[in-house]
């Protein structure tokens, strides 16, 4: 069990690491789903299925595909590699690397001040489940209010000028303004990327 | 009967209300009326009230009308209180009565003025002032009639304010003044602050039972209200703004800067009397203040051209005369006097007024001649009054008052035989510039026309300030002549008696004779320079060193010139390099520090999400090493 | 420090990762259901900011029309 752990966990970094340096806004998306599911076998290998199961489902199935069908929706292309290619500079990992490995070596540091022992007993869904139900039963209710209230948001946000008579999710309006030829599906080709980039701000840190 | 001793100073406050309120509405007449009026009423009242407080005088010979507490914290209780003695029962009654005669006079004078109203209303302010100044029973509430009169002196200057000479004048006149009442606000400062009482009388029992003779306190306290006096009654150092101040109207120079305002240092040094027994160097410098003066503006009148600034002169040199009365402690006589010069003074700026009208505001002497048949009532009572000011024995009220306060100066404890010579040779000097003026004006050849007569108004007046001018002396005559003493005897009931000293040499005959003489002397000369060869006095001024002479005593000894270059010229020079106010460029540097540091921060408010992202992670690690670490 | 904002999300995305696996790693060692909890609670949150950062996002490029964080500066002074 342990080596399944270490080599999910390199795995998961690994992959962390080569989404962050993409440029591709598409390929970043795919090494973020390999970081995820490395992560979900890691918690496999602590005695968490359900979470494993959770993370797989949600994150890597609901959350990453709106991801990618934003992306998809935005339509970038070539141009938008360009840019990032113009912005992504080596040295602008300096700052956050230097600030990510402080955080880094407190929490080892943190980590290391308390005692540590393996363990590797399964906590079930059965408790989970009962520990929800149980204790946490407000929680629930209130993670239930904030989707409600994402939904709406979201709805309302991506609502637009309400030019097409919409209902359900956003991703029906944009749907909707495709059809009817809403400027947002063209951007990236043609029009907007180049003159927005004549009015960008140097880089600041 | 004494009840009513608040009417006098309420009456003229009244009707300055009224004037100041409804004046530009109601018509000539009206105004007249209610600004003559209140004030003679005023006199009515200070006569009825004299004549109770003669017949049965209260016990003490002091009356006190208390009205309300004026202010009340902790231990200072000052009131609005009345004090009526005989020193204040006689300054008001002069007060009261010579500014009558001097409205009514004022009521035809300023008759084509637009101001109308504007003048009465002042004037009578002024009146008010005055009253309260003089019956005040505490220090505060004669500093409230000190102000006043301060004010009104400076609006009545600056009376006709569209020309900027006037305003000049007033501001000099106010600034000057303002010098010497910071020096009285100290000594009431210092009084206060030793002897816990503004009351006066309460004022001078403690300080003659805490302040022995001679103590620094007493002397300090003596000077600094000296300093107040000189600065209001135009004395040395401070004399310099009361020439300027003939800028006013004439009826304004008659009343303030002749018999009343002019007093006040008079009567405060007098009021405090014990004050200055118990500082004998305080009332030495008194006497040398008045003695300097005296000499002083003596010479300086020698050679004036404008008619008011002789006689303003005039009025320094007499108060000197006072300053050097009170000096030497015969405070009843330099009352005396005080009540003489209030009338022939007045007199004299009237009649100059009479004069100065009827040939169209012509100022300058020089100017003027033979006026002595086309202006008879004027050239009359002129004369009149110029005798009176130069004493002419035996017949005068100035020979009478003036030859006490010689003999005093030589007769009184602290007096000396320099202060009675020079005393002597300030009448001469007085008699010399009175009679110039008088022969210049209204002898020899006529230069100007006459057109306009006076009126009855105008005329009444002066009639009655001269029939004073003559008898107003006999209430009071040196032993071989009537031995009268009541007028002393009056004011001995508030006021102590000269304390005579050793009397070598000269008796009193012997001084008022000598009197005479100077009187004699000053009166042949001018004759002779004036009247007889004119070519005399301009053969000697035609001479460097006379010339020299005579433009140093026109320019008030350079006094003038003195103060430009210590004071003005510096806090001029100052105030330029100070252009940009470096005071306040500590403040507008707080201001621009602070501006300073919002540019700063504001860099930081990019508006950018990065960057706030970053701003997060940073304080994020400050945190967490601040949670490790301590 | 990326510009574009999708990526700045997905940064975020990776971060809520993180912080889940923790809890639930600490959960495992306590042999206890309230990582687990935890992380099903931040499941959730992530679901909702995904879902209104998204529409944001394409909002903000409507207005903008580019993507870059940079250029929503209106805030700014």
């Amino acid at each position: 069990m342990p080596s399944l752990f270490y080599m999910a966990a390199a795995i998961a970094v690994f992959s962390t690491l080569m989404m962050l340096t993409r440029l591709n806004a598409v390929h970043a998306l795919l090494y973020l789903i390999v970081s995820l599911l490395a992560v979900a076998v890691v918690f496999y290998s602590l005695g968490a299925p359900f979470i494993a199961a959770l993370e797989i489902i949600i994150y890597a199935g609901a959350i990453m595909v709106l991801f990618v069908f934003v992306v998809m929706l935005l339509n970038l292309g070539e141009r938008a590699t360009e840019l990032e290619r113009s912005w992504v500079r080596p040295r602008m990992y300096v700052g956050p690397a230097i600030l990510a490995a402080l955080l880094l070596a407190e929490m080892v540091i943190m980590l290391l001040q308390t005692h540590v022992a393996a363990h590797s007993i399964a906590v079930g869904p059965k408790e989970v489940g009962t520990a929800l139900y149980g204790p946490y039963l407000i929680g629930v209710e209130l993670a239930s209010m904030l989707l409600l209230g994402a939904l709406v948001g979201a709805y309302h946000l991506g609502a637009g000028k309400r030019e097409a008579p919409s209902e359900g999710s956003h991703a029906d309006t944009y749907e909707s303004r495709t059809v009817a030829g809403g400027d947002l599906i063209r951007a990236g080709t043609d029009r907007t990327v180049g003159a927005a980039q004549s009015d960008f701000h140097p880089d600041v840190h | 009967m004494l009840k009513g001793l608040w009417l006098i100073p309420t009456l003229p406050l009244a009707s300055f209300l009224v004037l100041a309120i409804l004046g530009p509405r109601l018509a000539r007449k009206a105004v007249a009326i209610v600004g003559v009026g209140s004030i003679g009423l005023s006199a009515l009242a200070s006569l009825l009230i004299a004549g109770s407080f003669l017949a049965s005088p209260p016990p003490g010979y002091a009356y006190i009308q208390t009205l309300w507490t004026w202010i009340d914290v902790g231990s200072f209780q000052p009131r609005i209180a009345f004090y009526l003695d005989a020193l204040s029962l006689l300054m008001i009654l002069v007060v009261t009565f010579v500014s009558l005669l001097i409205h009514w006079y004022s009521a035809e004078f300023m008759l084509d003025d637009e101001g109308y109203s504007r003048f009465f209303a002042y004037m009578n302010l002024f009146v008010a002032s005055m009253v309260t100044l003089l019956l005040g029973n505490n220090l505060l509430l004669l500093f409230l009639g000190w102000e006043g009169v301060g004010l009104c002196s400076y609006l009545l200057i600056g009376f006709w304010y569209t020309d900027p000479v006037n305003g000049l004048a007033a501001r000099k006149a106010f600034i000057v003044t303002r010098v010497g009442d910071t020096a009285l606000i100290v000594g009431l400062f210092l009084l206060f602050t030793h002897l816990h009482t503004l009351d006066i009388q309460e004022l001078m029992r403690r300080a003659s039972q805490e302040w022995s003779g001679g103590t620094t306190l007493a002397v300090a306290a003596g000077l600094l209200l000296l300093g107040g006096a000189v600065g209001k009654s135009a004395q040395l150092p401070l004399q310099t703004w009361l020439p300027d101040a003939m800028a006013g109207p004439t009826p304004t120079s008659a009343l303030i800067h002749a018999a009343t305002m002019v007093t006040a240092g008079v009567y405060l040094i007098a009021r405090l009397h014990v004050l200055y027994s118990l500082a004998p160097v305080a009332q030495e410098a008194v006497a040398i203040v008045g003695i300097a003066t005296l000499i002083l503006a003596g010479l300086s009148a020698l050679t004036q051209w404008d008619i008011k600034r002789v006689l303003a002169y005039s009025t320094i040199s007499q108060i000197g005369y006072m300053f050097l009365a009170l000096g030497v402690g015969a405070w009843s006589a330099a009352l005396f006097h005080f009540m003489t010069h209030a009338f022939f003074k007045a007199l004299l700026f009237l009649s100059a007024g009479i004069v100065t009208n009827a040939l169209h505001n012509e100022h300058n002497m020089f100017k003027m001649g033979g006026l002595r048949k086309k202006l008879p009532v004027a050239f009359w009572t002129f004369l009149i009054g110029g005798c009176s000011l130069a004493g002419l024995p035996l017949i005068t009220a100035g020979f009478y008052s003036k030859g006490r306060i010689i003999w005093e100066a030589r007769a009184a404890a602290s007096g000396s035989t320099a202060l009675w010579v020079l005393s002597i040779v300030g009448v001469l000097l007085t008699s010399l510039y009175t009679f110039r003026l008088i022969f210049l004006v209204f002898f020899g050849d006529a230069k100007s026309r006459v057109s306009r007569k006076p009126g009855y108004a105008m005329k009444v007046p002066v009639i009655v300030l001269g029939v004073l001018s003559i008898l107003g002396g006999f209430v009071d005559t040196p032993w071989f002549l009537g031995n009268v003493h009541r007028f002393s005897d009056f004011l001995q009931t508030s006021l102590p008696p000269p304390v005579e000293g050793q009397i070598h040499g000269v008796s009193e005959l012997g001084s008022e004779g000598f009197v005479g003489l100077a009187f004699v002397i000053g009166l042949y000369f001018s004759y002779l320079f004036f009247l007889r060869r004119r070519n005399l006095a301009q053969a000697l001024t035609a001479r460097p060193f006379g010339k020299a002479l005579h433009q140093f005593w026109f320019a008030d000894w350079g006094m003038d010139w003195l103060y430009d270059k210590l004071f003005v010229q510096p806090i001029l020079w100052f105030a330029r390099v100070d252009k940009q106010d470096f005071i306040d460029l500590l403040y507008t540097g707080i201001a621009r520090l602070s501006e300073l540091f919002y540019r700063a921060v504001r860099t930081t408010e990019t508006g950018r999400v990065r960057w706030y992202a970053a701003g997060i992670v940073f304080g994020s690690v400050v945190f967490a090493a601040i949670v490790l670490l301590l | 420090m990326r510009r574009n904002l999708i990526f700045i999300l997905m940064s975020i995305e990776v971060m809520l990762n993180a912080a889940g696996l923790a809890f639930v790693v600490a959960g495992s060692r306590w042999m206890q259901p309230d990582g687990q909890v935890m992380f099903i609670f931040i499941l959730a949150m992530a679901a909702a900011e995904v879902a209104v950062g998204l529409a944001l996002v394409l909002r903000l490029y409507h207005v903008h029309g580019s993507l870059d964080a940079d250029a929503a500066s209106e805030m700014r002074g």
